[in-house]
């Protein structure tokens, strides 16, 4: 029971961590001055709520928590791909 | 142990994640941020999901988990490589200290990089260099 505390210790730390981290990514998704770099805030913040997922599924020993960051994955991709379709057709920020 | 090595792979990406973040925020230009954010930002997501795995011990969640690791090296560098390219070729300034634009020596047939738009700050013989037409 010592070790399953010790991993709910860091994860809780951990989480706190990527909150800051999201919160910085978000700072730049508003003030981001093209929209390539609005763009590449959602993209790391996908990439940030993945971790978290993941780090929740750790903490609360639920591996079901897997399954929507396999689906965030995906549809960020796709996201960032018709992104960029949109900018190199000339859309305007 | 697994507990250990749980801990040493969350804390592991964790610490990129946040340095992805700080560089998302602090570096000057796109193509720089851009870096920090798609390449950092993937290997501290797998670093968490590599702990998931780790700590699950399960065959069904390590598949997961390796998928997810794979689609998320797969995807990342093709997204921004296409991001790249059409902040590229719109105009996006470069940073001023940018001395180097080796897709507009190689000439490829992706069409020319619009001039950036007026109000950003040009550095006067790079950007001028920069956004002339192409000799041939």
């Amino acid at each position: 029971m010592e070790n399953g505390s010790a991993i709910e210790t860091a994860g809780l730390i951990v989480l706190a961590c990527l909150t800051g981290s999201m919160l910085l990514a978000f700072y730049r998704l508003v003030k981001g001055p093209s929209l390539p770099d609005r763009v590449i805030a959602l993209d790391l913040i996908a990439a940030l709520t993945v971790g978290v997922c993941g780090v929740y599924a750790i903490v609360s020993d639920q591996s079901v928590f897997l399954r929507p960051a396999i689906a965030l994955a995906l549809v960020s991709f796709l996201g960032a791909i018709a992104f960029a379709y949109y900018i190199r057709k000339g859309g305007t920020s | 142990m697994t507990e250990a090595l749980t801990i040493l792979l969350m804390g592991a990406g964790t610490a990129f994640m946040v340095l992805a973040a700080i560089g998302i925020v602090r570096l000057p230009d796109l193509f720089t941020r851009m870096h920090a954010a798609t390449k950092v930002g993937t290997l501290g997501a797998s670093g968490i999901v590599l702990a998931l795995a780790v700590h699950f011990d399960n065959l069904g969640v390590t598949t997961r988990a390796l998928f997810v690791i794979g689609f998320l090296f797969l995807t990342a560098p093709i997204a921004a490589h296409m991001l790249g390219r059409a902040a590229y070729f719109t105009g996006v300034p470069f940073w001023e200290g940018t001395g180097v634009d080796e897709l507009k020596e190689a000439g490829d047939g992706g069409g020319s990089r619009a001039s950036g738009d007026p109000k950003s700050p040009n550095a006067a013989g790079e950007g001028a260099s920069r956004e002339s037409e192409d000799p041939h």
